[in-house]
């Protein structure tokens, strides 16, 4: 897959696998062509290159790709003009597998009101109500491109345990890009970092746990385990932490505790090798 | 991505279903479409009323001259001309804010996750000018024309005069089919060209679409002024705002015109309709090409 602006290449021959039943992370600084990668998958843009999602061409056949995929393209999307109500009578309309009852039910959990308009509700009630018509849609893949955005850890929290509690299952898919990895790490089956659109890290959660490695290394053993070759090495209260990458955890045990590296740190450590 | 078989569809959602929901969700938006009309007709109704303390003498004047009785319909016309006027303002501004709005509130990229196509999106906005409007203000004004001649009958009936000269003179029945036919020829067919180019600019530009609906065909027209002395296309975008002259016979297109003086034929074989059409056509085909690409502004 490749998209150029201009001179600006924004996907730089991008190859991108998901299988059904995975939730996949999409990390990377900004600009690093995340959007354009999903706009892409979603047909909301054109582009260089094969590019198949369930199936279909998403330039070509937008209009019946829709029907099995989701996507909340940003928070804040839904019109401020519009009310609960007229959101659930449309997309009940136009929305082959909208489920209301789901919806309402959902809606019934929260403090929205159907009469309300989009105007009135916070940012946090719009996130929950554009879930609640998500998540009440019966969607093969779902693509969230920084839906919690702006939100306060409360309403982030209850939108990654509601998807993971009331709608994730076996048989969908879900992509999800996010400056806040911390609050992913856990929800993720899947990872990929990508930077100037090119994929510059590709793994499961698994492979992550088994490759990665973080050493808290006390200050006499440092030198013996920077000759191990850390991939990554900083400090924390005068400690270094060393970050390896496939290294047996036996090897670097006796310098000192070994923990698996939060995404948000094996992703500082990515790109400064990178940048080098 | 996964590839596979597609689940069964729980329900099945025609074309024209959806459809209608596009057009359902451009009244949610808009709601001075049927707001502006009716409060037209309610404050032209008003004006009439106050106007209806004269209507007794009008009437003992049109009994002993005849020929005074026409002016009895001039409100009716009044009432008449305002809430299609009225009506006609709503249409242009809708028109220029159709396709730009959803993308200046980002709520395109809402639209757009859901299964509607471009296509059906833009001719269910472009329904809001070539038919919703226009069928609506018919509506209103044969509901407020009703609403007079009950109203004068009453105030007649109440001073002893029969009410009978107004329901056969004002032909309400006649007037209406008039006022259909002016609206169908006029605002619909003719005018197509007008709103489908506003709704091109509304796709295209990213601000200021009144400024870029109006200022280049002004601008061109200057050009070709300046460049060939002469005035070609400001003549037939003239033609264009002043209403098609084929479709009635004598120079004017009052809706309250005789019957027999419609010519639908010379209206329908002039050429310029059917280059309107084919304008229209492009016009829109743009709009559409256009808001596939478009990303919120």
């Amino acid at each position: 897959m490749q998209k150029s602006y201009g001179a600006t290449k924004a996907l730089n021959g991008m190859d991108l696998r998901v299988e059904e039943g995975r939730i996949l992370g999409l990390i990377g600084p900004n600009g690093a062509g995340k959007t354009t990668a999903l706009n892409a998958i979603l047909g909301l843009t054109p582009y260089e290159g094969e590019l198949r999602v369930l199936g279909r061409n998403p330039w070509t056949e937008r209009e019946l790709l829709m029907r099995d995929v989701s996507f909340i393209a940003d928070v804040a999307v839904l019109p401020r003009w519009i009310r609960v109500w007229q959101v659930l009578d449309y997309v009940e309309g136009v929305h082959p597998r909208f489920d209301r009852a789901k919806a309402e039910a959902f809606l019934a959990k929260t403090t929205i009101k159907q009469a309300s308009k989009v105007r009135e509700l916070s940012k946090g009630m719009v996130a929950q109500l554009h879930l609640a018509v998500v998540m009440a849609i019966d969607a093969r893949l779902l693509v969230l491109d920084e839906p919690t955005l702006g939100l306060d850890i409360l309403y982030r929290k209850q939108f990654y345990d509601s998807l993971l509690n009331d709608y994730f299952d076996r048989s969908r898919t879900i992509v999800v890009t996010t400056h806040q990895v911390e609050e992913i790490q856990d929800v993720l089956t899947d990872l990929m970092f990508i930077r100037e659109g090119k994929i510059i890290l590709s793994c499961s959660m698994e492979e992550f746990a088994a490759r990665y490695a973080e050493v808290l290394v006390r200050p006499e053993q440092a030198a013996a385990a920077r000759a191990l070759k850390p991939l990554h090495e900083r400090q924390m209260f005068g400690q270094s932490i060393l970050l390896f990458d496939g290294i047996e955890r036996k090897r670097v045990a006796e310098f000192g505790e070994v923990r698996t590296p939060s995404i948000a740190d094996l992703f500082v450590a990515v790109m400064t090798v990178e940048k080098k | 991505m996964s590839g596979g078989e597609m689940s069964a569809e729980s329900r099945t959602v025609t074309t024209w279903q959806t459809f209608y929901w596009c057009v359902r969700r451009e009244l949610f938006e808009h709601r001075s479409i049927y707001i502006a009309p009716a409060a037209a007709a309610g404050v032209a109704l008003f004006g009439f009323l106050i106007n209806t303390v004269h209507l007794p003498a009008q009437m003992r004047a049109a009994i002993a001259d005849p020929a005074k009785m026409k002016g009895l319909g001039a409100p009716f016309e009044y009432v008449a001309a305002a809430i299609m006027m009225v009506a006609m303002i709503v249409q242009l501004f809708y028109c220029l804010d159709s396709l730009q709005s959803e993308r200046k509130d980002r709520s395109i990229l809402f639209w757009k996750s859901l299964p509607v196509s471009d296509v059906t999106t833009v001719l269910a906005k472009a329904a809001i000018p070539f038919a919703i409007l226009p069928l609506l203000s018919f509506g209103v004004v044969v509901v407020a024309g009703f609403v007079m001649l009950l109203v004068s009958s009453l105030i007649l009936a109440a001073n002893g005069l029969s009410a009978a000269p107004l329901w056969t003179q004002l032909y309400l029945v006649r007037g209406s089919l008039l006022l259909l036919y002016h609206l169908i020829t006029v605002h619909v067919l003719w005018y197509a060209p007008i709103y489908a180019w506003l709704m091109f600019v509304s796709a295209w530009s990213r601000r200021a679409a009144l400024l870029w609906a109006v200022l280049p065909p002004l601008g061109v027209g200057f050009l070709e002024r300046i460049v060939f002395g002469t005035s070609h296309l400001g003549a037939m975008l003239l033609d264009r705002v002043g209403g098609s002259m084929a479709a009635v016979q004598p120079a004017g297109t009052m809706p309250m015109n005789p019957m027999t003086h419609l010519t639908p034929w010379n209206f329908f074989v002039a050429p310029g309709l059917w280059i309107g059409w084919l304008i229209t056509a492009g016009f829109l085909a743009a709009a559409i090409r256009i808001r596939r690409n478009r990303e919120p502004i």
